[in-house]
């Protein structure tokens, strides 16, 4: 049901709608929760038969409300504000007027996940012509029950006009009569010329903004249920390690503590891992107890694993035969020995957390007598947690309800559902809903991580200053998985790269290999998977080659870019790269930073960067002061992006922009993992620093390109090119190269 | 468990708890105030910034038997329906990107604006050090005390 609307027969349009006409299809099991955006208070109550509901995510009350669901999960990235202004905008209805509540999981909505910034391209075209569908029949009631022809309407702030006889019917008035219509067929709904969008494009304001200002529940660790237990879960520190025993006698009689017990989980790295639960009547009485839990731990076979061992193994293997081959053109051998100059480097980085601000949290409440499960979640892919619930628990999907309830961020930590069989694993044994929550130490140190990895690289540049050879040893980490009987090592989330990843297709002479490390490390997808590193690894090596060509770095850029408009994928499954969007941006971006054109003072300097990635086209160029001590501050950032042709929500997108930016100068400069005796070492903030608002000051500069292309994504794409962008500053203002994240490990002082 | 009568919001509140409660988890379990967040139960975060007796505090590590008859406000409590200079600013400029350091960051900047009503970007820097955004929307809370301190200034609120 995720197919466009233009695809959507008419009955299945209608039977979308019976899906709010009829109440939800899903149990409710009667446990109301404390919270004020959860669809269910709203959408639950019986629909008024004046309400208009042509569609599951629409309804126009008799009041004059309208109220839209946003079925995507809400992360910060600000989807429950834009998407729904899609609709608004082809609706005609003022902003004000608009409610908007957030979905349940619901396969009346189609996709709901909150990943891969892919929310705004799969649904931008659908929104339109939800908006635009609804719309139609609103001027069609109006012109029913005026006995005027529907082409001598038209409907403008929440009402329906008729010019002619200045007649005027608003939504409200029109919900009854709109509810009896038929849905028009797709030929007969037009959208609006964007030359006359009100709405998108303008800068609209979080719609959660007075509820998270005011301190009212909105987040997943805030939800509340009568009766409802606290729960905490010990795992293991060596991931995946086994409970032999532990003292339950002894917690079962702290204060408040209800029960203890032993959850004995599966061997899944990213299911539900054994662990020791404690249920208490508060978060801090199961807290407290937990601070006398011991536990003999059984763990394995990963229990000396070690950063350093790792980092040794890297660079062993990157001196033999590489296991994968993931691209071969030409031959970089004879290449390199008749190039003028050859470029060789090591680049690593580091193992890192998503470390939102909201840890890992979510209640659950089982009902024995039903075998059902109801879930309260901030997940960002609620469609798979309610499949592991339902393939770990063997209770079938149409018996989990889950709640989409606000994050305290994501950036990819939520796509995975640790968190939700836990809970769910805890209230199963409980006879009471269970608000499972995290503390710090366990978010960072049971994370899905972003993999850390080292790349082996050499480059040729022939006399002529053209970059004619590229080899990559990319050594990096995996786990083995098994499937249909055969166990084999799979790269973690970001530990794979795709031979055609820039400058894959654009050399006569490439060779792209790959070797992983099994670690027994659970990896997950980092906002901008695989993108937030290769960037900063690729951008700042053909900087090195740029310098060793003697060219400017935006000219050998461009160069390497070349001349065709499109350079295809590879093979069946490979996506093409619109050089010609990426020279656009790069150009712009060197012409509104005033790339080359000032002569900077040592210390300082400018570095230029970009990156295709989540279907958009950027380019950034960045400006840093370095102190003769080889303290970094970045101080200007231009960004130009080409993400289609239409920016939804201007405050949200260039918060996105600056987000990513600021994320990036952050990732740069701080987070680090490590790893010994096969655990995380770090445990909370003084041991994993991120930016601070007094290292912020950064200037940063947003320009949307807007282009004919569709309309594409902003939560990830701005943020792989800071980093590169920032060390070409560095090495423009010092003449030292960073090779290994983050920038601590450098010296930059200078004199 | 022990009682203990807190002034919170103004009220004098009642709760049931272990003494060493951090006020944090006795606003957010025990009296459903839940604008107060958990980040790090370490003070390295500020997400749970509460103001006692004006004085912004962290009430993740605050043992209710400590508090005595202080005054505690929370960002329930900071002022009615909103209106503090701060929190209109913060949706006129459309501040938070998830929201969870919010409540945190505004009772830091409320105790800033009150004791220099015309804060400089250093005096941010070093009263809002403490206060973590994952999201770093650091810009905009930035401009936010500016634009708060404007407002406040002009005893008004906000246009939008």
């Amino acid at each position: 049901m995720s197919a466009p609307l233009q695809s959507t027969t008419r009955r299945d349009f209608l039977r979308m709608s019976a899906f709010t006409g009829g109440g939800l299809v899903l149990a409710c099991m009667g446990v109301s929760s404390n919270h004020a955006n959860a669809a269910d208070t709203v959408i639950n109550k019986p629909t008024a038969a004046t309400d208009f509901t042509p569609h599951a995510l629409i309804r126009i009350g008799s009041d004059g409300t309208v109220t839209l669901v946003s079925k995507q999960p809400e992360i910060g990235q600000g989807i429950k504000t834009s998407l729904p202004m899609v609709i608004a905008e082809e609706l005609e209805v003022n902003w004000k007027d608009v409610r908007i509540i957030q979905g349940d999981l619901n396969p009346a909505y189609g996709s709901q996940g909150a990943g891969g910034s892919t929310s705004t391209p799969t649904n931008y075209n659908e929104f339109h012509r939800l908006g635009a569908t609804a719309r139609t029949m609103l001027v069609q009631a109006a012109a029913q029950i005026w006995q005027v022809a529907a082409s001598e309407c038209h409907a403008a702030d929440s009402a329906v006009h008729h010019a002619a006889s200045k007649r005027r019917l608003g939504f409200g008035e029109l919900a009854a009569t709109a509810a009896t219509l038929p849905v028009p067929d797709a030929k007969d709904v037009k959208l609006k010329d964007p030359a006359q969008f009100k709405l998108l494009g303008t800068r609209i304001g979080g719609v959660d903004n007075p509820a998270i200002v005011s301190g009212k529940p909105l987040f997943g660790i805030d939800v509340k249920l009568p009766g409802m237990l606290y729960a905490v879960y010990e795992k293991c520190p060596v991931f995946g390690g086994k409970v032999v025993s532990a003292n339950l006698d002894v917690i079962k009689k702290q204060p408040g503590v209800r029960d203890a017990f032993i959850v004995e989980g599966t061997d899944n790295l990213r299911g539900l891992m054994p662990g020791v639960a404690i249920v208490a009547e508060t978060t801090w009485a199961a807290f407290s107890a937990r601070k006398l839990l011991t536990v003999q731990w059984d763990e394995g076979q990963w229990a000396s694993a070690s950063w350093d061992n790792f980092s040794k193994q890297a660079r062993e293997l990157s001196q033999k035969p590489a296991n994968t081959t993931l691209r071969k053109d030409g031959d970089v051998a004879a290449a390199m020995s008749k190039a003028a100059k050859t470029v060789e480097a090591a680049y690593s980085y580091p193992f890192i957390s998503h470390a939102s601000m909201e840890p890992q949290n979510c209640t659950a409440a089982f009902d024995a007598a039903t075998g059902s499960v109801e879930i309260w979640a901030p997940t960002q892919l609620p469609e798979s947690g309610q499949a592991l619930v339902a393939d770990l628990f063997g209770i079938p999907k149409e018996k989990i309800r889950l709640h989409i309830i606000r994050s305290g961020g994501g950036f990819g930590r939520r796509l995975s559902s640790d968190f939700i069989v836990e809970a769910v694993a805890i209230a199963k044994l409980v006879k009471a809903p269970v608000k499972l929550t995290w503390s710090r130490e366990d978010d960072l140190r049971h994370d899905h991580y972003r993999a850390g990895g080292f790349h082996f690289l050499r480059g040729a540049v022939d006399a002529s200053g053209k970059l004619t050879a590229w080899r990559n040893h990319f050594v990096s980490f995996g786990n083995k998985v098994t499937r249909d009987g055969k166990t084999q090592l799979q790269a973690g989330s970001g530990g794979s790269l795709s031979g055609d990843e820039f400058p894959g297709r654009w050399l006569d002479n490439c060779l792209l290999e790959q070797t992983l490390m099994e670690c027994h490390i659970p990896m997950g997808p980092w906002r901008a998977p695989g993108s937030n590193v290769f960037a900063w690894v690729f951008h700042s090596f053909i900087d090195e080659l740029a310098h060793a060509a003697g060219q400017d770095p935006l000219a050998f850029r461009l160069a390497m870019l070349g001349d065709k408009e499109i350079v295809p994928g590879t093979g069946e499954r490979g996506q093409p790269y619109h050089v010609g969007r990426m020279k656009r941006v790069l150009q712009e971006v060197a012409d509104k930073s005033g790339w080359g054109k000032r002569k900077f003072p040592r210390g300082q300097g400018q570095g230029i960067a970009f990156h295709f990635s989540h279907r958009g086209y950027i380019a950034e160029v960045a400006e840093v002061t370095v102190s003769k001590k080889g303290e970094v501050t970045v101080d200007r950032v231009v960004v130009v992006t080409d993400i289609g042709a239409q920016i939804v929500n201007l405050s949200g997108a260039e918060h996105q922009v600056q987000g990513s930016v600021l994320d990036g100068i952050s990732t740069l400069k701080h987070p680090e993992l490590d790893i010994q005796k096969g655990r995380i070492v770090q445990s909370n903030f003084h041991e994993y620093p991120l930016l601070r608002i007094n290292d912020s000051k950064t200037k940063v500069e947003v320009h949307f390109l807007k282009t004919d292309f569709p309309v594409t994504g902003l939560g990830e794409p701005a943020f792989p090119p800071l980093a590169p962008a920032v060390c070409n500053a560095i090495f423009a203002a010092t003449g030292k190269r960073v090779r290994q994240l983050p920038l601590t490990h450098t010296d930059l002082s200078w004199e | 468990m022990t009682r203990y009568k807190l002034d919170i919001n103004g009220k004098m509140q009642t709760i049931d708890v272990m003494p060493d409660t951090p006020l944090l988890w006795a606003l957010r379990d025990s009296l459903n105030l839940v604008g107060t967040k958990y980040g790090c139960g370490a003070g390295q975060c500020g997400a749970c910034t509460v103001h006692v007796n004006g004085v912004p505090a962290r009430s993740c590590l605050l043992p209710v038997s400590s508090l005595g008859k202080q005054k505690i406000t929370t960002i329930e409590g900071l002022a009615t329906q909103a209106s503090h200079p701060l929190q209109t600013a913060w949706q006129e400029l459309d501040v938070p990107q998830c929201g969870y350091c919010q409540a945190g960051q505004i009772m830091t900047a409320a105790a800033l604006i009150r004791d220099k009503p015309h804060p400089s970007d250093a005096d941010i820097d070093a009263a809002m050090g403490g206060n973590l955004c994952r999201c770093a929307t650091y810009i905009r809370i930035r401009a936010g005390i500016h634009r708060a301190a404007e407002l406040a200034a002009a005893g008004k609120k906000g246009t939008k």
